[in-house]
């Protein structure tokens, strides 16, 4: 059987998930690996949530906020873009391929460029194959 | 005035450096009070007591047990068990034991990296043989035998069950006397499971330093690039300060030695991964929104996993790196 991988998507509600919204409503297909969480703002996205998902099985961590500028609350996407690269070089000091975890902006009406950032999201982690930091993780007697 | 029993304790070091059973003796003349009011039972830094001792007393004979250190072979998880199975209170004592300490920095690698290291390319290091540690060795005389190094490092509470945390590399003494005292008087004592002996806000709360509410900045420092004044925000001279994400309690004693946080009294109650929320705070002091110059700045941080789990690896999220 091929590997589906479980990616875990943040999105934020005011662009991003219209966004995702719109390519459901249009009825555009896209990789069925994205799980959609809804998050006020990509902003709110605490590196705790993206190292959680991977500690409990995600294989990727998709994050989509607001075009810079565009910020419902102003800046929030410019502090997850910063902790998104603190993140990525803790991934790479940690053993975890910093691909896993991808930042991208989704206007309300990107609907067709969020079902293409799904896809291409679904072929990186399965080209990576499954993240082994749940299995890593588990503490032997 | 009647005698009131004396409880029994003990005092155990697993993977440590000693620190803690020091500062066990930096109570000075308040060492008299506990003695007064305890019995040191098993405390192999100071006195010669055996496991066998301990093996043959009887279950929860023991009414308080500090082990400190972490758990970094079979000797230090054998203890820690036949600890427990004869002690009414164990308290995780200091960051070893309580979130993996310094020994915990191990987990960036593995038994065969450590080994390989320590006993074959490390510069000063001739083993041509490339002998390793064995558990057991047969000798003429009869058969040597060693504890199991384990492949990563544990907090004492991944391998029993844990009574109270106290905090702290090593924990404050007057913290250690309130909470013995609190014991030792049959005061009401916190849920199981609590952190002792130190504050639920973090050390920003008790530090002096002055603080505005807009930390912005362009570069991280080493501090020995800045000219401390000795008064501003160590965050805000751009200094790595690992205050926001830690707990208070320890009297911000490194702050008043003009020395940046670095976390061993590890995250408070609201953040479970102190890496995390360090990231996350100070991300946001960045002054940039320009991906590139982000990541010249980020840059900066040589080694943001060592220095946000300096404490804390072992008990945190992503608790060793991944071979």
């Amino acid at each position: 059987m091929e590997f589906e991988p479980k990616i875990v998507s943040f999105l934020c509600n005011w662009c991003s998930y219209t966004g995702a919204d719109l390519a459901g409503t249009s009825r555009m297909k896209y990789a069925s690996n994205i799980r959609v969480v809804r998050v006020m703002c990509s902003g709110r996205v605490d590196p705790t949530f993206v190292l959680k998902s991977f500690r409990e099985g995600a294989d990727g961590v998709l994050i989509c906020g607001c075009h810079p500028g565009d910020c419902h609350y102003h800046e929030g996407n410019y502090k997850c873009l910063r902790r998104y690269h603190f993140l990525k070089k803790y991934m790479a000091q940690m053993g975890l391929n910093p691909d896993r975890l991808k930042l991208a902006w989704i206007s309300a009406s990107e609907g067709k460029e969020f079902a293409q950032l799904a896809d291409e999201m679904a072929e990186t982690i399965k080209s990576l194959g499954p993240c082994k930091v749940k299995e890593e993780m588990e503490i032997f007697d | 005035m009647s005698q009131k029993p004396k409880i029994k304790m003990a005092v155990y070091w697993g993977a440590a450096c000693g620190g803690c059973c020091v500062s066990v003796l930096d109570v000075h003349e308040k060492l008299l009070d506990v003695v007064a009011a305890a019995d040191l039972v098993f405390w192999p830094i100071a006195l010669d007591f055996k496991y066998k001792d301990v093996e043959a007393m009887d279950d929860d004979y023991i009414d308080l047990t500090l082990y400190n250190g972490a758990i970094r072979n079979s000797e230090n998880e054998h203890i820690a068990k036949l600890l427990r199975k004869k002690t009414k209170i164990l308290v995780a004592y200091g960051s070893c034991a309580h979130m993996g300490g310094i020994p915990g920095l191990g987990n960036f690698s593995d038994r065969k990296g450590i080994f390989d290291r320590a006993y074959q390319t490390s510069e000063s290091t001739v083993n041509e043989e490339k002998t390793r540690p064995q558990t057991e060795t047969k000798m003429p005389e009869g058969t040597l035998t060693l504890p199991e190094f384990y492949n990563d490092v544990k907090t004492l509470d991944q391998v029993v069950d844990v009574d109270y945390y106290l905090p702290g590399c090593p924990p404050q003494t007057e913290r250690l006397v309130e909470v013995f005292m609190a014991i030792v008087t049959g005061a009401e004592l916190p849920p199981k499971g609590s952190v002792v002996g130190a504050l639920e806000k973090t050390l920003c709360d008790e530090c002096e330093r002055e603080k505005t509410d807009e930390k912005v900045i362009k570069e991280f420092k080493r501090p020995w690039e800045i000219e401390d004044d000795g008064k501003t925000c160590f965050l805000e001279q751009g200094v790595i300060c690992m205050g926001p994400a830690t707990r208070g309690g320890c009297g911000a004693r490194c702050i008043k030695g003009n020395a940046p946080c670095r976390g061993c009294y590890g995250p408070p109650s609201t953040a479970t991964d102190p890496g995390a929320k360090m990231m996350s705070a100070i991300a946001t002091m960045i002054d940039s929104d320009d991906p590139e110059e982000i990541e010249k700045i980020i840059d900066q941080v040589v080694d943001p996993a060592g220095t946000f789990y300096r404490f804390s690896l072992p008990s945190s999220i992503i608790r060793k790196t991944i071979v």
